[in-house]
């Protein structure tokens, strides 16, 4: 082979790398719009949606719930540090809210749901690709888009924002029992500084957006990679894994353009 | 439709998630100082506003009163308009006097209402006249440094 054929083999390689992540976008983007079209229905059947959410939300409560618990208390802790260094250790509840309504709420709980609830999903959804039983339900004239996909994809967006709302109180709660009663901040300064800082709509308010947002990626790229798992056992080990690794980077990718869009004034 | 313990426990869920919400709202965030009263509108021209930000709050003789609604530059007196919504349960004379006031050493600022003696009140649009700009620190300490100079240079002329 020669010089000129390596270099032409080369572009060949990166227009099918191109051609084929392109392609792959605008099938999930297909698939999206579909399952948001075949959505109505859940309307008159709220209960599959209701099964779901015990699904992805229930049973990731007590891992969400412990983690917002620890992050409150080690930012209380980091906190109380740094900030006793210039002498104003009241501004510790201010601190631990803004960081937890701002940022770590909803980005670690988006973190978490991945690795809780969006693996579990892709796993199922592959499996039932595996065992063929989204081609049962075509040949059945039920459609597996709505069916199967709308139902969890709703279920993870209602699910998300109520996770991060719970991990920030807990949170807060955390920061304000290591702050409070162990180091001894004064509990009115820590509140009163919290409710002087912490605005309802441009830092609540916003939070809730992001975890909406967070909640609508990492379920569709859940059930994205489900659907489009090779119908094997390693095809389905592989997307659960793809699953953790792409939403996880496309979370803290939102998360900064979110976050220069909301807080840059 | 039959209710199921899944409604139940999804019922549960919500109602955490929802509490949680309350608390962040109530406990958190400053949603007491979000006042649905209704409210007119006054305005004030200040020389400089210093750090002073929509949303601040206008107080009197320590009291919340009102919030700053609007900021804008007006570019042919070369002042600050500041639009203030005070609280209609709160009546000022029209000769009262604004002050933009920092709470604390290193506090937010805010605006202070002083009472004057007129016996009419501001109504919707009313114009405050009297006004204190903020009080800009590097011109505080630069004065401070120049009023030195000029003594030490006093007390060297005095001294030759």
């Amino acid at each position: 082979m020669t010089a000129i054929h390596k270099i032409l083999n080369l572009f060949g390689d990166l227009g099918f790398f191109v051609r084929r992540n392109l392609s792959s976008l605008g099938l999930a983007a297909r698939m999206f719009v579909a399952v948001i079209a075949r959505s109505g229905f859940l309307l008159k059947r709220p209960r599959l949606v209701i099964d779901q959410i015990l699904f992805v939300g229930n049973h990731s409560f007590v891992i969400i719930a412990v983690s917002g618990l620890f992050v409150g208390f080690v930012l209380g802790l980091q906190g109380y540090y740094t900030l006793n260094r210039y002498g104003s250790e009241q501004a510790l509840g201010l601190l631990v809210a803004l960081s937890l309504t701002r940022e770590l709420g909803p980005v670690i709980t988006a973190l978490l749901f991945a690795g809780r609830a969006g693996t579990s999903l892709t796993a199922e959804i592959g499996l039932m690709k595996a065992g063929e039983q989204l081609s049962a339900m075509e040949m059945m004239a039920v459609d597996p888009l709505g069916r199967v996909i709308a139902p969890r994809l709703w279920a993870g967006i209602i699910s998300m924002p109520i996770l991060a709302t719970i991990f920030t109180a807990v949170g807060v709660m955390g920061g304000y029992f290591v702050g409070v009663p162990l180091i001894g901040v004064d509990s009115g300064a820590f509140w009163s500084q919290m409710q002087g800082g912490v605005d309802l709509f441009s830092d609540i308010g916003n939070g809730l957006i992001k975890s909406v947002v967070f909640g609508v990626a990492v379920t569709f790229i859940a059930l994205y990679q489900g659907y489009e798992a090779k119908p094997t056992p390693e095809g389905v080990s592989q997307a659960t894994t793809r699953t953790v690794v792409i939403s996880s980077l496309s979370v803290l990718a939102l998360d900064f353009l979110l976050t220069a869009m909301m807080f840059s004034n | 439709m039959r209710k199921s313990a899944i409604d139940i426990w999804v019922g549960i869920f919500v109602a955490i998630g929802l509490l949680a919400a309350l608390f962040l709202a109530l406990k958190v965030g400053n949603m007491n100082a979000v006042s649905f009263a209704p409210t007119y509108k006054i305005s004030a021209r200040f020389d400089n506003i210093g750090g002073l930000k929509p949303r601040a709050p206008v107080k009197s003789a320590g009291v919340v009163v009102g919030r700053i609604a609007n900021i804008s530059f007006d570019d042919k007196t070369y002042q600050a308009t500041v639009v203030m919504t005070i609280e209609n349960a709160y009546k000022f004379p029209t000769d009262s006097a604004a002050k933009i006031l920092t709470s604390g050493l290193l506090g937010e600022q805010y605006i202070g209402l002083e009472a004057g003696g007129s016996d009419d009140m501001l109504a919707e649009n009313g114009k405050i006249t009297q006004t204190q700009s903020a009080v800009v620190l590097e011109n505080l300490i630069s004065q401070f440094l120049y009023n030195k100079a000029a003594d030490s240079g006093q007390d060297k002329a005095a001294a030759k």
